[in-house]
């Protein structure tokens, strides 16, 4: 059980981080659908990077440097040309998943380094990690494991408790508004547009270099939509995005721990997706003020029309 | 600095202006394919004279050509269909495999009729699954409003496992010595072929003329584009929306269906997981792209498949990555997205 839910945290990570990115996305009021192409895109930048310098750091450093640039991408075509989102961000997503292929190509199957490997791997934290039980589940794991709890908790601070974080509520929620106060709506779109793809790019990272870690093509296997899914589940807040990215980790890894042939392995690979399904028919149904999504979400907003 | 230039509406859109600003950004696209095939160090120049040979240099490759644009021809009606009364369909994937899946069960289950009547029983099967399969995201979408694009997306992936656990499992070919593969079709379960390609594309091109037909000349292909572009519009004028959403999006699926009959009769020979491999999402651009007209359908669709046949070619002959061909794919309607505030908008710069 206790190697179970820590598998479980291990496999919610990534999805915590894109969901996280997605919020930031959708917070600025922009609808970004591009979560799985620039996954994709941390994905095979920080794969290559671990291959070519065998250095941790700088691995992780490039996932996010490519998740920015899908980003940047994204942000420049929806927010300065007023592209349609829906559709750019269909083609960020394909545009990251034919970049790793063509990439990886002959990648597929290598392992990452060592000593990368080495810098990556669990570590148990003072104090905290004896605490029998919890200890083992939360506080033995890897550093980006434990960034993603601070990142939670900053977040949430971000959104409810700073200026800043208020004004960008008004941006997502009423750019024209938010204009007229002086809120600069264009800056905070690319900065937090640009921030959410670090996140996704990190994700992507996360799954070559820890999670799977070896090279796959398509490693995130539709990931960075259930991403996007899980947005609604989370009602745009951060903390609840950490306990759905968990109990999505949980889906996702229950098919290989329960292979006693009772129920196709198949089967119990439909449950993430079948599941995403459900919460989201849920959550649509009762949807209450406090979780509806921001206003002005996937509109474009053109100033000189004010 | 940046405050210099601004945006300024046009006074009037013209036609000229919208195709003259397309093509630059289909150039642009190609542009900037070559410097990331430079950065590579691949000849562009190569690269696309090896895409054009391998997709129109030989009947064989033009053959090849075809059979490849067939899929994307019918999958992007509908995907067509249902975008036009803004319903985003993006699971095109899933709908085509389970269309197959549809066929699938008559061909090696209950193929007892003659061909002819089998084939045809065949296409209905699958119409009617992939209809049936598009219509849980209508339904979730009518009575519970949960947003269809994450639904026909997840839907996707189940079809996928569905798909995979059929292969691998019930279905599986015992005499395949244990290679995961589903028995092929009886003979009489497969396409004929007509000039040296299955009958699909005459199947696409009649789809083509039957889809115009009913989007712009009846009642209820008016009432889908009606819902489309105001939905209050439509209820205030009487139209019944969930009737005709489901209407709609049924047809969606059932072309997707079709899709999926004939790559399982006609090219592949069974069913398989691989059958749909990545229509779906490309049919998406390619609806985009044809600005939802259906003869554009036709244009874009031959364009593409012949990205992807001749990108397929010039991974054996130069060694490029076929997924060139999504790159190139992405980049064009990266370009054609920037291009679109230009046709309504131009730069004023201050002085």
């Amino acid at each position: 059980m206790t190697s179970f839910l820590h598998a479980t945290i291990i496999a919610g990570t990534p999805l915590f981080l894109s969901t996280l990115g997605e919020i930031l996305n959708e917070k600025a009021g922009n609808l970004n659908l591009g979560v799985e192409g620039m996954m994709l895109m941390g994905a095979v930048a920080g794969f290559l990077a671990a291959k070519g310098t065998n250095n941790a750091f700088l691995a992780i450093l490039c996932s996010i440097l490519f998740g920015c640039i899908g980003a940047l991408i994204y942000a420049f075509l929806t927010i300065t040309l007023r592209a349609n989102q829906t559709v750019t961000g269909l083609a960020l997503t394909i545009f990251g998943s034919g970049i790793s292929s063509f990439i990886g190509q002959n990648l597929s199957g290598k392992v990452v380094p060592d000593r990368v490997k080495y810098f990556l791997s669990p570590i148990k934290l003072p104090l905290l990690g004896d605490i029998p039980f919890l200890g083992k589940v939360f506080f033995t794991q890897d550093i980006i494991v434990y960034f993603s709890y601070i990142l939670a908790f900053a977040a949430a601070f971000y959104f409810y408790k700073t200026r800043i974080g208020l004004n960008l509520k008004a941006v997502g929620e009423n750019p024209y508004a938010a204009d007229a106060v002086s809120i600069n709506v264009a800056l905070y779109k690319y900065v937090n547009i640009l921030a959410g793809g670090a996140l996704c790019g990190l994700s992507g990272g996360y799954l070559s270099l820890i999670y799977v870690p070896a090279w796959q093509n398509n490693i995130t296997s539709g990931r960075g939509w259930i991403a996007v899914a899980l947005v609604i589940f989370a009602a745009w807040n951060p903390c609840k995005a950490l306990l759905g990215a968990y109990l999505f980790g949980g889906l996702d890894i229950i098919g290989f721990r329960i292979q006693d042939g009772f129920i196709s392995k198949y089967f119990l690979d439909m449950l993430p997706y079948l599941v995403t399904i459900i919460i989201l028919t849920l959550f649509s149904f009762k949807r209450s003020k406090k979780n509806s999504p921001p206003k002005f979400l996937g509109l474009p907003y053109f100033r000189e029309e004010r | 600095m940046v405050n210099q230039v601004r945006f300024v509406r046009r006074d009037k859109v013209d036609k000229y202006t919208n195709i003259k600003v397309k093509l630059i950004s289909i150039v642009a696209a190609f542009f900037i394919m070559s410097l990331f095939l430079i950065m590579l160090k691949i000849n562009p120049k190569d690269a696309f004279i090896g895409m054009i040979k391998g997709a129109f240099g030989s009947p064989l490759r033009i053959r090849q050509t075809t059979i490849k644009a067939v899929p994307l021809i019918i999958t992007s009606l509908g995907i067509l269909t249902a975008f036009k009364m803004k319903f985003w369909n993006i699971g095109g994937e899933g709908q085509i495999l389970m269309g197959a899946f549809g066929a699938s069960i008559l061909a090696l289950f209950y193929n007892g009729f003659n061909s002819t009547t089998l084939l045809l029983l065949m296409a209905l099967s699958a119409a009617v699954f992939g209809g049936l399969y598009a219509l849980i995201s209508a339904v979730l979408k009518i009575y519970f409003k949960t947003n269809e694009t994450i639904v026909t997306l997840m839907l996707n992936y189940i079809a996928l496992k569905f798909i995979t656990y059929l292969q691998y499992g019930p279905w599986k070919d015992k005499k395949a010595l244990g290679f995961p593969k589903i028995a092929n079709f009886p003979d009489k379960a497969l396409l004929p072929n007509l000039l040296g390609v299955n009958v699909g594309w005459i199947i696409a091109l009649i789809l083509i003329i039957l889809v115009y037909i009913f989007m712009n000349h009846t009642k209820k292909g008016y009432e889908i584009a009606i819902i489309g572009e105001s939905i209050n519009t439509a209820r205030y004028a009487g139209i019944n929306i969930k009737a005709v959403t489901i209407l709609c999006v049924f047809l969606s699926g059932a072309l997707c269906g079709i899709t999926g009959f004939i790559q399982s009769s006609g090219v592949n020979g069974t069913l398989s997981v691989e059958i749909a491999g990545g229509v779906g999402y490309t049919a998406i651009i390619i609806a985009y792209l044809s600005n939802l007209k259906e003869p554009f359908i036709l244009i874009v669709s031959v364009l593409f498949a012949a990205l992807l046949q001749g990108s397929s070619y010039i991974e054996t002959s130069l060694k490029i990555p076929n997924s060139a061909a999504l790159i190139l794919q992405s980049l064009i309607l990266f370009c054609i997205l920037s291009s679109e505030i230009f046709t309504t908008y131009r730069l004023k710069f201050k002085d």
